[in-house]
């Protein structure tokens, strides 16, 4: 397999475009994910534990 | 200071650059290093002059630091530079608008507009922003980490040697040392030495995130790791060229044509991302809660604000080369992703104001936290504005214009020195034990002084950049334009004399804070009407 100019572009607009959108959907819906809420606030806690 | 090492490296270094100085192949190159060597020299005589040779004899005082405590001596020094290079990067600007409103003022040659405006903006930007970032991570990540900073004096080579980096870049402009890319204008040598730097922050930011003794790792640390990745990333791939020799100040770009254009304003796009964005994100998702007291408004928005402007942004760059060279769909993809940049930057934005919400009765009675809203507001401004000029017709009339000045302008100094200095407000009574500032009726001032300075420089530039763009593409019935260039600068004029006096309102509110930060670090606090609600007010006496 070559790597031009022709097949890294359409490897990224494909496969590459494909795989970073999964990425990120996974990631939001990770964040929501049921449970996540409590979670969530205990972490929005964390600068007042200290001074 | 009982350690040897750090003087015998500077000394070392001393002589080498003195060799360098010697041997350089250009006279810029020779200028350079024995600015390097003075430096270099100096640094060795007064860590040699600090030097205790007598062994410690007091017991009671433990030997070495408390591990369990903070590391805050290396913010303390931090939190002075940044106040510092603030007030010197506004005044140098404040050079620079002078000197295109009254071009007399161009000193050559080393004080030319040509050398002042990069001084101006690196000084703002790397020096002032950059200082206000790395004493800002520092104290940030040890509080939601609850770790003392990871790697001792290592923290000390991070802010000294940057403060070096700083020092080459500026002598160096006006010496007329530059690779001419926007933003990224310091030569390999010093390209190098910011790289070694870096690393070093990087491997102190990372060790203690390891060691954290907090399991969950606080948002505002994702947003000031993904800042210190990237741009080292950035600063990495466009900063590759070949120096013409080893012992010269010339070097020339691995990339030519477009693709070094393309390089570059990835590069550029980004540092404007992730060191003016991100990195001032992290500043805000702490200093936001802390200062109003209370929880972010969603942590799970601040997540998903995180994730978007990581995937976004990093694409936005090609906006800056519409109608260039760069091919049409690289320029529409920088287009689409900048306008889709708008979700998370407004999700942030919302997302730190409605942390005041039941608490916004605070604005009024806390200058500080006034402060930060303020600067959350013009977060939002320039990210609506922003996008909206990466819009190709937009583009068109804006590109090249005081448009782009206006904007990067009230981003710059609207959300980033805003939040910084809210920041540090907030740090300086608490780093060196003070009950409270030496004044909040000053900080009122430079609220005001620094609010309005953004106001009228932000409008001045709309007005002048609209007028340029309109003027460059006024053509008349016989296809002729109507305009010479000379005519669109002479018609500039009042808008750029009227641009110095905003400048200066944002300089004395810099210098208000200066004076009022000393201050406070010397003990001192000023009588004076505290600020009270109207509802306390109106409580009659007892």
């Amino acid at each position: 397999m070559d790597f031009d100019y022709q097949a890294m572009r359409t490897f990224a607009d494909s496969w590459g475009l494909l795989y970073m959108f999964a990425i990120f959907v996974f990631v939001v819906f990770w964040t929501f994910r049921p449970g996540a809420k409590s979670l969530s606030d205990d972490a929005a806690q964390i600068p007042f534990k200290e001074d | 200071m009982t350690s040897g090492i750090p003087i015998i490296f500077t000394a070392l270094a001393a002589f080498a650059a003195m060799l360098a100085a010697a041997f350089g192949q250009d006279s810029l190159f020779q200028a350079h290093m024995t600015v390097l060597c003075i430096a270099m020299a100096l640094a060795s005589i007064v860590m040699l002059r600090n030097l205790k040779f007598a062994p410690d004899w007091d017991k009671s005082k433990p030997a070495k630091a408390d591990p369990s405590e903070y590391m805050d001596d290396v913010i303390r020094a931090g939190v002075i530079a940044t106040t510092f290079w603030g007030v010197v990067g506004f005044l140098v600007g404040v050079v620079a608008a002078m000197q295109l409103a009254w071009p007399e003022l161009n000193f050559q040659p080393y004080f030319n507009f040509g050398r002042i405006r990069p001084l101006h903006t690196s000084a703002v930007i790397f020096a002032f922003g950059g200082n206000a970032l790395i004493a800002t991570s520092f104290y940030i990540v040890q509080r939601t980490c609850r770790a003392r900073l990871w790697g001792g004096g290592l923290g000390w080579f991070v802010f000294w040697g940057y403060q070096l980096f700083i020092v080459m870049a500026a002598t160096g402009y006006l010496l007329g040392i530059t690779q001419g890319k926007e933003y990224a204008e310091p030569e390999w040598y010093v390209d190098l030495w910011l790289t070694v730097v870096w690393v070093a922050f990087l491997i102190v930011f990372l060790g203690t995130l390891v060691k954290r003794k907090e399991p969950h790792i606080y948002v505002a640390n994702w947003f000031l790791l993904s800042f210190i990745i990237t741009v080292a990333m950035l600063h990495l791939v466009n900063g590759l060229t070949m120096p013409v020799s080893l012992l010269g100040s010339k070097s020339y770009s691995a990339f030519a044509g477009v693709q070094d254009a393309l390089t570059q304003w990835w590069y550029g796009h980004n540092a404007v991302g992730f060191f003016l964005t991100a990195g001032f994100l992290g500043m805000m998702y702490y200093f936001v809660p802390k200062q109003a007291n209370r929880p972010v408004y969603s942590y799970r928005l601040s997540i998903i604000h995180f994730w978007g402007l990581i995937f976004l942004y990093i694409w936005a760059g090609p906006h800056h080369l519409h109608y260039t060279a760069l091919p049409d769909w690289a320029q529409t993809l920088g287009m689409v992703f900048s306008i889709m940049l708008w979700m998370p930057s407004w999700g942030g934005m919302i997302n730190g104001l409605m942390t005041l919400q039941g608490a916004w009765d605070k604005v009024r009675t806390d200058p500080i936290l006034r402060m930060m809203v303020i600067s959350l507001a013009f977060y939002g401004m320039s990210t609506f504005e922003g996008p909206m000029m990466s819009i190709k017709t937009v583009n068109s009339l804006s590109h090249y214009t005081d448009w782009t000045i206006g904007h990067v302008h009230s981003g710059a100094l609207g959300w980033n020195g805003m939040i910084t200095f809210g920041a540090l407000y907030y740090l300086v009574p608490k780093l060196w034990g003070r009950n409270q500032l030496y004044s909040l009726r000053m900080v009122n001032w430079h609220f005001w002084l620094a609010t309005l300075g953004i106001v009228v420089y932000a409008a001045v530039m709309w007005v002048s950049g609209i007028t340029q763009g309109l003027m460059w593409r006024e053509y008349d019935s016989q296809g002729y334009l109507v305009y010479s260039f000379a005519e669109s600068i002479a018609a500039m004029h009042p808008y750029y004399v009227m641009r110095v006096f905003g400048g200066l309102l944002f300089l004395s509110g810099s210098i208000v804070m200066a004076y009022n930060l000393t201050m406070t670090i010397l003990g001192k606090s000023r009588d004076e009407q505290p600020f009270t609600s109207v509802a306390t007010a109106a409580t009659p006496a007892e």
